[in-house]
């Protein structure tokens, strides 16, 4: 990236799209961070309540929902003037949620509880509360939304729930401490990442969901101790071709062929990365590093880590605001 | 890759056919042997009633609410003796049909109960550090998960080496239990290449450790007992008598850093630790008990789910079974310590990182960066395999 304010301003009016605004929760700062998606400037750092972690977007792009672990609630939060619009219940301690493809409704893990909690966005209620393993965190959904996928850390289980019947239809064991559940955009497989176990299971999922555990991914970085490699947050490309995979204090993010399943690389980034988020073009890929306080820029196709921004107090989560249909936001 | 995966598959077919096929009720028992002890020094450490009984409670509860999934239910019954009723509580339990024991007791009695309950049961040693446990005492169907004493002293005594507080000055009381962590001191001492460049035994006369005015007392007379010593880093206090320890911080006559006893102490768990998702088990435990965990509690709750997840991952109740998966290649448990606990297969010691604890927050946590093992980090804690002279286990190691 050049450091030109002039050619990015240029550059800025020449595109037709706004910036793609990211959003970093502060676990520790209890604030967002807000990254101007083009110049890479910190934009504004508002506050978010006590502890956020998980952090989601509206698919329309305008509505941030903080996870406001301490708070015991969600905190939705305006895209464009960062005030808090209003609250949603969460059930105690959310941590981790994932939005239906449609913006609604919304399904948290509550950590403390072990349940995951179904929440109307629009009428701002709880439909359902599902009781899961110990320590829920991960929450992928399917592409075809039939199914919610939540990681119990403790009970080292993936449980498939169905969003028609708020029933578990699917146990799988996993290695310790599973934190992500990540489908592929085809919806043909699923990647459970163990961070204590330091491995990522791969699941096939059949059409009607059943997920049929395949293989395991390993990592092994020379002079790196092994009980280091925590896998955390995991991303795919929307070809899956590349899995991209946040290995906490190891300070890497492992680049894995999403067809044979070999680890390529290993980006060095900041110290404790946790999770990830995909630019919508998948040109970049922001990691959140927990103990330097930034986020990682990598860029997705070169498979390289091209600058760090410094964000706020231990960094959790991040969202990257997708691309808004008709833009008329431009003049910001 | 074929091969793993036709591996895995297969492994995952058994693991399911077996758990889910039949229901399995896992019955154990917490037996706490309460010894006729003095108050400790601090009312911070007074010892509450449900002292490890609370930690077996949250483990039934984790386990169980994995258990639901699995068809499988847990049950742990809690009995608190006197050293005299402790036989006849252990074949009460064994009548009942449990063969599953998580144990707190001193050495002598620990051993005469693991004897007592039978190879076909399964016992985890949750209280006793002593040496001779994981050396030529062991027993086959003993596990250890409480940290044994060389353990604990390597924690500190590695954590000296890293800060380069190469001379040592060795404080330690006058009882058995006391000389015996000396010993563990004097060892951690040469396997890091520290020196001990000066002794001193403080003598427990018995007299009032606490009174309305002891601190005068202390005041004046602890200074003048730790004048005059070789020049020094760092003060080792090995009192686990509970005498004197917890005083030397801020009464010493030479201003330096105290660990072991007092000031930095190793602990298996602590309070204060929010790594590592422990926040999550600290607010488990408090909303379950009202109170801060303690080490008992971490090591009961540490016993049970390593008993769980033998369990879930083998889909079997039978104690012997349970143990040969417990210290195989492929157990592994996550404990909040941010790596995963496993047994060494030749002493049934389980293998942890020692967290370095001054009371209020979480200081450090051994092994520490650099000291490296052919096996594991954490083996650079405690007697190693050639070091021990345990038997027991030789029909299990490769």
């Amino acid at each position: 990236m050049i450091r030109l304010p002039l050619a990015a301003c240029l550059v800025a009016l020449a595109t037709p799209a706004a910036a793609n605004k990211i959003f970093v929760s502060n676990e520790k700062g209890n604030t967002i961070t807000v990254i101007d998606g083009d110049t890479w400037e910190v934009l504004e750092e508002f506050p978010a309540g006590n502890r956020p972690r998980g952090i989601t977007i509206s698919p329309d792009g305008t509505k941030v929902y903080v996870c406001a672990s301490d708070d015991d609630l969600v905190r939705v939060f305006d895209a464009e003037t960062y005030e808090e619009l209003y609250t949603l219940p969460s059930g105690p301690d959310p941590e981790l949620f994932v939005l239906a493809h449609s913006g609604n409704p919304l399904y948290i893990a509550n950590e403390d509880d072990n349940l995951v909690t179904v929440t109307d966005t629009e009428t701002r209620s709880i439909i359902a509360e599902i009781p899961v393993g110990v320590e829920p965190e991960g929450m992928g959904i399917s592409a075809d939304g039939a199914y919610v996928v939540n990681t119990s850390e403790t009970t080292n289980m993936a449980h498939f729930i169905s969003t028609e019947t708020y029933e578990i239809e699917n146990n799988v064991l996993v290695d310790q401490r599973p934190r992500y559940a990540q489908y592929t955009e085809d919806g043909t497989r699923l990647y459970v990442s163990s961070e204590i176990g330091g491995t990522v299971s791969v699941m096939d999922i059949a059409e009607d969901g059943t997920p049929t555990l395949v293989d395991k991914i390993t990592f092994e970085v020379p002079g790196v101790l092994p009980e280091w490699l925590q896998p955390v947050g995991v991303k795919v490309t929307a070809d899956g071709s590349r899995v991209f995979v946040a290995l906490g204090p190891a300070n890497r993010v492992a680049v894995v062929d999403g067809e044979t399943l070999e680890v390529l690389d290993y980006i060095i980034v900041g110290q404790r990365v946790w999770q990830l988020a995909f630019t919508p073009d998948e040109q970049y890929l922001i990691t959140t590093n927990g103990n330097s306080n930034d986020v990682t820029v990598i860029d997705v196709e070169a498979e390289e880590a091209i600058r760090s921004i410094e964000v706020g107090q231990q960094p959790w989560g991040v969202v990257v605001q997708p691309d808004m249909d008709g833009d008329t936001e431009d003049a910001t | 890759m074929t091969r793993l995966v036709a591996a895995l598959a297969v492994a995952f077919v058994i693991l399911f056919d077996a758990s889910a096929a039949h229901a399995l009720d896992i019955r154990a028992a917490v037996l706490r042997v309460d010894y006729p002890e003095l108050a400790p020094i601090s009312r911070f450490d007074r010892v509450p009633e449900d002292l490890a009984f609370a930690g077996a409670r949250l483990a039934d509860e984790d386990n169980g609410t994995t258990g639901q999934f699995l068809g499988q239910t847990y049950e742990t019954r809690t009995v608190a003796v006197p050293p005299g009723e402790a036989d006849a509580a252990l074949d009460e339990l064994l009548e009942e049909g449990i063969g599953i024991f998580v144990v707190l007791a001193r050495q002598e009695d620990l051993l005469r109960l693991a004897d007592r309950a039978g190879e076909d049961a399964l016992v985890l040693n949750a209280g006793a550090s002593d040496m001779a446990l994981r050396d030529g005492a062991c027993r086959a169907n003993l596990l250890h998960v409480a940290p044994s004493s060389a353990m604990l002293a390597d924690a500190v005594v590695q954590f000296a080496a890293w800060k380069e507080w190469r001379r040592l000055f060795l404080v330690h009381g006058s009882n058995p239990p006391d000389r015996a962590l000396a010993d563990a001191y004097r060892a951690a001492a040469v396997k890091f290449g520290l020196e001990i460049v000066e002794e001193r035994e403080f003598e427990d006369t018995g007299g009032s450790r606490r009174t309305d005015t002891g601190h005068v007392l202390v005041q004046r007379q602890l200074p003048v007992f730790m004048q005059d010593a070789a020049d020094h880093d760092v003060v080792l206090a090995a009192d686990a008598s509970d005498v004197f320890a917890p005083y030397l911080p801020f009464h010493l006559w030479t201003p330096r850093p105290v660990m072991g006893s007092g000031g930095l102490r190793p602990v298996s768990f602590d309070p204060a630790l929010e790594a590592w998702g422990a926040t999550q088990f600290q607010r488990r435990f408090e909303e379950l008990t009202s109170r801060y965990v303690r080490e008992e509690d971490y090591q009961a709750w540490l016993a049970l789910r390593a008993v769980g997840e033998a369990v879930i991952r083998t889909g079997s109740a039978d104690p012997v079974a349970l143990r040969d998966y417990a210290l195989s290649e492929e157990f592994e448990l996550a404990a909040f310590k941010g790596q995963p606990l496993t047994f060494r297969d030749w002493n049934g010691q389980m293998r942890q990182p020692i967290l370095l604890y001054d009371g209020r927050i979480n200081v450090s946590v051994s092994p520490q960066e650099g000291f490296l093992h052919q096996v594991s980090p954490l083996d650079t804690l405690g007697l190693d395999r050639s070091e021990s002279a345990c038997t027991a286990f030789e029909g299990d190691t490769p």
